[in-house]
Protein backbone atom coordinates (compact mmCIF):
# COMPACT_ATOMS: atom_id res chain seq x y z
CA UNK A 1 0.00 0.00 0.00
CA UNK A 2 2.71 2.45 0.79
CA UNK A 3 4.12 2.06 -2.65
CA UNK A 4 1.13 2.72 -4.59
CA UNK A 5 0.31 5.67 -2.70
CA UNK A 6 3.88 7.39 -3.65
CA UNK A 7 3.45 6.40 -7.02
CA UNK A 8 0.11 8.38 -7.03
CA UNK A 9 1.93 11.46 -5.80
CA UNK A 10 4.34 11.08 -8.16
CA UNK A 11 2.21 10.60 -10.79
CA UNK A 12 -0.40 13.61 -9.59
CA UNK A 13 3.27 16.02 -9.94
CA UNK A 14 3.49 14.74 -13.36
CA UNK A 15 7.15 13.60 -12.83
CA UNK A 16 9.12 10.82 -11.09
CA UNK A 17 9.21 12.51 -7.47
CA UNK A 18 12.58 12.28 -5.79
CA UNK A 19 13.13 12.09 -2.24
CA UNK A 20 15.26 14.28 -1.11
CA UNK A 21 13.60 16.92 -2.48
CA UNK A 22 11.00 18.52 0.60
CA UNK A 23 7.59 19.14 -0.34
CA UNK A 24 7.73 23.11 0.58
CA UNK A 25 10.43 23.48 -2.40
CA UNK A 26 9.35 23.45 -6.22
CA UNK A 27 13.03 22.28 -7.41
CA UNK A 28 15.84 21.18 -6.23
CA UNK A 29 17.42 24.08 -7.40
CA UNK A 30 15.67 25.75 -5.16
CA UNK A 31 16.04 23.94 -2.02
CA UNK A 32 19.88 24.39 -2.44
CA UNK A 33 19.39 28.30 -2.83
CA UNK A 34 17.23 28.37 0.37
CA UNK A 35 19.75 26.42 2.17
CA UNK A 36 22.80 28.71 1.07
CA UNK A 37 21.03 31.30 1.42
CA UNK A 38 20.25 30.62 5.05
CA UNK A 39 24.32 29.83 5.92
CA UNK A 40 25.43 33.47 3.84
CA UNK A 41 22.77 35.24 6.41
CA UNK A 42 24.18 33.23 9.22
CA UNK A 43 28.20 33.92 8.21
CA UNK A 44 26.54 37.85 7.98
CA UNK A 45 26.40 37.84 11.75
CA UNK A 46 29.15 35.71 12.39
CA UNK A 47 31.39 38.60 10.20
CA UNK A 48 29.15 41.11 12.31
CA UNK A 49 30.47 39.16 15.78
CA UNK A 50 33.88 38.82 14.88
CA UNK A 51 33.59 42.41 13.48
CA UNK A 52 33.45 44.16 17.07
CA UNK A 53 36.68 41.93 17.72
CA UNK A 54 38.81 43.53 15.12
CA UNK A 55 37.28 47.05 15.82
CA UNK A 56 38.32 46.55 19.06
CA UNK A 57 41.94 45.55 17.93
CA UNK A 58 41.98 48.24 15.13
CA UNK A 59 41.59 50.91 18.04
CA UNK A 60 44.28 49.72 20.51
CA UNK A 61 46.85 48.86 17.55
CA UNK A 62 46.98 52.82 15.87
CA UNK A 63 46.43 53.84 20.05
CA UNK A 64 49.43 51.49 21.45
CA UNK A 65 51.03 50.97 18.22
CA UNK A 66 54.93 50.61 19.69
CA UNK A 67 53.54 47.93 22.48
CA UNK A 68 51.32 45.92 19.63
CA UNK A 69 54.50 45.72 17.65
CA UNK A 70 57.01 45.14 20.25
CA UNK A 71 54.44 41.90 22.08
CA UNK A 72 53.43 40.70 18.03
CA UNK A 73 57.19 39.94 17.79
CA UNK A 74 57.27 37.88 20.59
CA UNK A 75 55.08 35.70 18.21
CA UNK A 76 56.75 33.25 15.92
CA UNK A 77 55.41 33.96 12.16
CA UNK A 78 57.01 30.78 11.00
CA UNK A 79 54.42 28.92 12.93
CA UNK A 80 51.31 31.37 12.18
CA UNK A 81 52.51 31.01 8.14
CA UNK A 82 52.72 27.48 8.74
CA UNK A 83 49.32 27.52 10.60
CA UNK A 84 47.64 29.48 7.28
CA UNK A 85 48.84 26.92 4.43
CA UNK A 86 47.50 24.14 6.73
CA UNK A 87 44.18 26.13 6.92
CA UNK A 88 44.67 26.50 3.20
CA UNK A 89 45.09 23.42 2.29
CA UNK A 90 42.30 22.33 4.24
CA UNK A 91 39.60 24.59 2.14
CA UNK A 92 40.99 22.91 -0.86
CA UNK A 93 40.25 19.48 0.18
CA UNK A 94 37.07 21.26 1.04
CA UNK A 95 36.26 22.13 -2.65
CA UNK A 96 37.32 18.56 -3.62
CA UNK A 97 34.91 16.84 -1.27
CA UNK A 98 32.10 18.61 -2.70
CA UNK A 99 33.28 18.10 -6.09
CA UNK A 100 34.06 14.46 -5.67
CA UNK A 101 30.49 13.72 -4.35
CA UNK A 102 28.82 16.06 -7.40
CA UNK A 103 30.39 13.29 -9.65
CA UNK A 104 29.88 10.56 -7.40
CA UNK A 105 33.57 9.68 -6.45
CA UNK A 106 33.20 8.11 -3.22
CA UNK A 107 36.73 7.27 -2.54
CA UNK A 108 38.07 10.60 -3.33
CA UNK A 109 35.31 12.30 -1.50
CA UNK A 110 35.49 10.43 1.94
CA UNK A 111 39.17 10.63 1.04
CA UNK A 112 38.99 14.56 1.08
CA UNK A 113 37.08 14.64 4.37
CA UNK A 114 39.51 12.72 6.17
CA UNK A 115 42.20 15.12 4.99
CA UNK A 116 40.25 18.33 6.19
CA UNK A 117 40.00 16.46 9.62
CA UNK A 118 43.28 15.87 9.77
CA UNK A 119 44.48 19.29 8.55
CA UNK A 120 42.00 20.84 11.04
CA UNK A 121 43.57 18.87 13.92
CA UNK A 122 46.89 19.78 12.45
CA UNK A 123 46.06 23.50 12.84
CA UNK A 124 44.92 23.52 16.28
CA UNK A 125 47.82 21.58 17.21
CA UNK A 126 49.86 24.20 16.16
CA UNK A 127 48.03 26.18 17.99
CA UNK A 128 48.39 24.48 21.41
CA UNK A 129 52.24 24.85 20.85
CA UNK A 130 51.98 28.29 20.22
CA UNK A 131 49.78 28.64 23.27
CA UNK A 132 51.99 26.76 25.93
CA UNK A 133 54.43 28.94 25.04
CA UNK A 134 52.60 32.25 26.03
CA UNK A 135 52.10 30.10 29.34
CA UNK A 136 56.02 29.23 29.75
CA UNK A 137 56.46 33.33 28.95
CA UNK A 138 53.90 34.58 31.12
CA UNK A 139 52.47 36.55 28.55
CA UNK A 140 49.03 35.27 29.29
CA UNK A 141 46.87 38.81 30.57
CA UNK A 142 46.40 38.03 34.29
CA UNK A 143 47.76 38.42 37.77
CA UNK A 144 51.10 36.67 36.53
CA UNK A 145 51.62 38.53 33.04
CA UNK A 146 54.85 39.71 32.73
CA UNK A 147 56.35 42.00 29.59
CA UNK A 148 59.07 44.13 31.80
CA UNK A 149 61.88 45.56 30.04
CA UNK A 150 60.65 45.08 26.30
CA UNK A 151 62.57 47.22 23.89
CA UNK A 152 60.20 49.28 21.93
CA UNK A 153 60.72 48.67 18.32
CA UNK A 154 62.26 51.95 16.29
CA UNK A 155 62.12 53.51 19.91
CA UNK A 156 65.96 53.10 21.02
CA UNK A 157 66.34 53.30 24.52
CA UNK A 158 62.66 53.26 25.58
CA UNK A 159 60.21 50.38 26.95
CA UNK A 160 57.19 48.80 26.33
CA UNK A 161 54.11 49.73 28.59
CA UNK A 162 53.31 46.19 29.94
CA UNK A 163 49.67 47.22 30.25
CA UNK A 164 49.14 48.30 26.56
CA UNK A 165 50.96 44.78 25.66
CA UNK A 166 48.92 42.87 27.84
CA UNK A 167 46.06 44.31 25.76
CA UNK A 168 47.53 43.13 23.02
CA UNK A 169 47.65 39.68 24.43
CA UNK A 170 44.21 40.12 25.60
CA UNK A 171 43.01 40.44 22.05
CA UNK A 172 45.22 38.19 20.72
CA UNK A 173 43.44 35.38 22.82
CA UNK A 174 40.32 36.33 22.81
CA UNK A 175 40.53 36.23 18.22
CA UNK A 176 42.72 33.55 18.02
CA UNK A 177 40.48 31.34 20.57
CA UNK A 178 37.13 32.31 19.22
CA UNK A 179 39.10 31.49 15.80
CA UNK A 180 40.04 28.08 17.14
CA UNK A 181 36.20 27.41 18.68
CA UNK A 182 35.07 27.74 15.36
CA UNK A 183 37.37 25.32 14.44
CA UNK A 184 36.74 22.57 16.41
CA UNK A 185 32.74 23.21 15.46
CA UNK A 186 34.25 22.89 12.10
CA UNK A 187 35.61 19.42 13.18
CA UNK A 188 32.68 18.58 14.60
CA UNK A 189 30.71 18.97 11.65
CA UNK A 190 33.05 17.46 9.50
CA UNK A 191 33.23 14.51 11.55
CA UNK A 192 29.73 14.12 10.61
CA UNK A 193 29.97 14.62 7.67
CA UNK A 194 32.65 11.81 6.95
CA UNK A 195 30.05 9.87 8.62
CA UNK A 196 26.86 10.07 6.60
CA UNK A 197 29.31 10.39 3.95
CA UNK A 198 30.41 6.56 5.16
CA UNK A 199 26.74 5.19 4.98
CA UNK A 200 26.18 6.99 1.24
CA UNK A 201 23.88 10.04 2.32
CA UNK A 202 24.97 12.20 -0.11
CA UNK A 203 24.37 11.69 -3.53
CA UNK A 204 24.90 13.46 -7.13
CA UNK A 205 21.36 15.29 -6.75
CA UNK A 206 21.69 15.44 -2.64
CA UNK A 207 24.71 17.39 -0.83
CA UNK A 208 23.49 20.52 0.40
CA UNK A 209 25.38 19.36 4.22
CA UNK A 210 28.12 19.18 2.07
CA UNK A 211 28.06 22.47 0.93
CA UNK A 212 26.84 23.77 3.88
CA UNK A 213 29.67 22.84 5.72
CA UNK A 214 32.01 23.70 3.41
CA UNK A 215 30.65 27.35 3.44
CA UNK A 216 30.98 27.70 7.44
CA UNK A 217 34.79 25.77 7.15
CA UNK A 218 35.71 28.48 4.06
CA UNK A 219 34.58 31.30 6.58
CA UNK A 220 36.85 30.04 9.13
CA UNK A 221 39.52 30.26 6.98
CA UNK A 222 38.96 33.70 5.99
CA UNK A 223 38.85 35.61 9.30
CA UNK A 224 42.32 33.24 9.74
CA UNK A 225 43.54 35.12 7.03
CA UNK A 226 42.60 38.43 8.17
CA UNK A 227 44.19 37.45 11.94
CA UNK A 228 47.40 35.75 10.50
CA UNK A 229 48.69 39.74 9.33
CA UNK A 230 47.09 41.33 11.80
CA UNK A 231 48.62 39.12 14.74
CA UNK A 232 51.74 38.37 13.30
CA UNK A 233 53.29 40.38 11.36
CA UNK A 234 52.87 43.92 12.98
CA UNK A 235 55.99 46.38 11.53
CA UNK A 236 58.66 43.54 11.18
CA UNK A 237 60.92 45.52 9.42
CA UNK A 238 64.61 45.63 10.85
CA UNK B 1 16.41 26.34 -14.85
CA UNK B 2 19.16 24.42 -16.64
CA UNK B 3 21.66 27.49 -16.70
CA UNK B 4 21.70 27.29 -13.12
CA UNK B 5 22.36 23.57 -12.88
CA UNK B 6 25.34 23.85 -15.47
CA UNK B 7 27.05 26.81 -13.42
CA UNK B 8 26.80 25.21 -10.00
CA UNK B 9 28.94 22.50 -11.66
CA UNK B 10 31.06 24.66 -13.93
CA UNK B 11 34.37 25.34 -11.50
CA UNK B 12 36.67 22.59 -12.50
CA UNK B 13 39.23 20.85 -10.46
CA UNK B 14 41.86 23.35 -12.29
CA UNK B 15 40.11 26.13 -11.37
CA UNK B 16 40.37 25.17 -7.90
CA UNK B 17 44.30 23.91 -7.85
CA UNK B 18 44.84 27.15 -9.41
CA UNK B 19 43.02 29.41 -6.48
CA UNK B 20 44.41 27.37 -3.71
CA UNK B 21 48.49 27.87 -5.49
CA UNK B 22 47.61 31.75 -5.30
CA UNK B 23 46.38 31.55 -2.18
CA UNK B 24 49.76 29.94 -1.11
CA UNK B 25 51.72 32.53 -2.87
CA UNK B 26 49.49 35.20 -0.94
CA UNK B 27 50.70 34.17 2.12
CA UNK B 28 54.32 34.06 1.57
CA UNK B 29 53.82 37.53 -0.11
CA UNK B 30 52.38 38.76 2.85
CA UNK B 31 55.13 37.30 4.64
CA UNK B 32 57.78 38.94 2.60
CA UNK B 33 56.54 42.07 2.23
CA UNK B 34 55.87 42.46 6.16
CA UNK B 35 60.06 42.22 6.21
CA UNK B 36 60.52 44.87 3.65
CA UNK B 37 60.27 48.74 5.18
CA UNK B 38 57.47 50.38 3.59
CA UNK B 39 56.70 52.50 5.87
CA UNK B 40 53.34 53.49 6.81
CA UNK B 41 52.28 51.16 3.72
CA UNK B 42 53.27 48.07 5.37
CA UNK B 43 49.82 47.48 6.88
CA UNK B 44 47.87 48.85 3.85
CA UNK B 45 49.98 45.87 1.75
CA UNK B 46 49.52 43.53 4.20
CA UNK B 47 45.42 44.09 4.66
CA UNK B 48 45.32 44.62 0.42
CA UNK B 49 46.77 41.05 0.25
CA UNK B 50 44.79 39.38 2.59
CA UNK B 51 41.09 40.71 1.08
CA UNK B 52 42.44 39.60 -2.49
CA UNK B 53 42.67 36.24 -0.80
CA UNK B 54 39.60 36.14 1.08
CA UNK B 55 37.90 37.22 -2.53
CA UNK B 56 39.25 34.38 -4.39
CA UNK B 57 37.94 31.98 -1.55
CA UNK B 58 34.31 33.82 -1.32
CA UNK B 59 34.17 33.70 -5.05
CA UNK B 60 35.81 30.48 -5.68
CA UNK B 61 35.65 27.58 -2.99
CA UNK B 62 32.34 29.86 -1.76
CA UNK B 63 30.86 29.64 -5.02
CA UNK B 64 29.97 33.18 -4.74
CA UNK B 65 30.86 33.80 -8.64
CA UNK B 66 28.25 31.34 -10.19
CA UNK B 67 25.56 32.48 -8.08
CA UNK B 68 22.30 32.90 -8.97
CA UNK B 69 20.43 34.15 -6.72
CA UNK B 70 20.06 37.76 -6.20
CA UNK B 71 19.12 37.53 -2.36
CA UNK B 72 22.20 36.00 -1.70
CA UNK B 73 24.38 38.62 -3.56
CA UNK B 74 22.30 41.13 -0.99
CA UNK B 75 22.95 39.34 2.00
CA UNK B 76 26.62 39.50 0.95
CA UNK B 77 26.86 43.22 0.37
CA UNK B 78 25.32 44.52 2.82
CA UNK B 79 27.18 42.26 5.65
CA UNK B 80 30.15 44.26 4.31
CA UNK B 81 28.43 47.18 3.91
CA UNK B 82 27.47 46.99 8.07
CA UNK B 83 30.58 45.84 8.44
CA UNK B 84 32.44 48.84 6.80
CA UNK B 85 29.57 51.07 9.21
CA UNK B 86 30.91 49.32 12.17
CA UNK B 87 34.50 50.30 11.75
CA UNK B 88 33.92 53.35 9.82
CA UNK B 89 31.66 55.21 12.78
CA UNK B 90 33.79 54.06 15.26
CA UNK B 91 36.91 55.32 13.86
CA UNK B 92 35.23 58.64 13.40
CA UNK B 93 34.38 58.51 17.39
CA UNK B 94 37.88 57.54 18.63
CA UNK B 95 40.19 58.90 15.74
CA UNK B 96 38.88 62.55 16.78
CA UNK B 97 38.41 62.05 20.47
CA UNK B 98 40.72 63.44 22.87
CA UNK B 99 42.42 60.20 25.09
CA UNK B 100 43.50 60.77 28.77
Amino acid sequence: MPDSSAVAVGQSHGETHNPALLHHFATEQQQRDSASLGMWIFLGTEVMFFGGLFCAYLIYRLKYFGEFAAASQTLSWQLGMTNTIVLICSSLTVVLAIWAVQRGKRALLLSSLILTLIFGFAFLGIKSIEYAEKFEKHHVPGPSFQFANVPLPGHPGEMANPAHAQLYFSLYFIMTGLHALHMIIGIGIFAWLLYASWHGRFTTEYNTPLEIGGLYWHFVDIIWIYLFPLLYLIDLRK
Amino acid sequence: MSDHSSSEHSSSLGTYIAVWLALIAGTILTVVAAHINLGPFNAAVALTIATVKALLVALFFMHLRGASEKLLKLVVISTIFFLFILLALSMADYGTRVWS
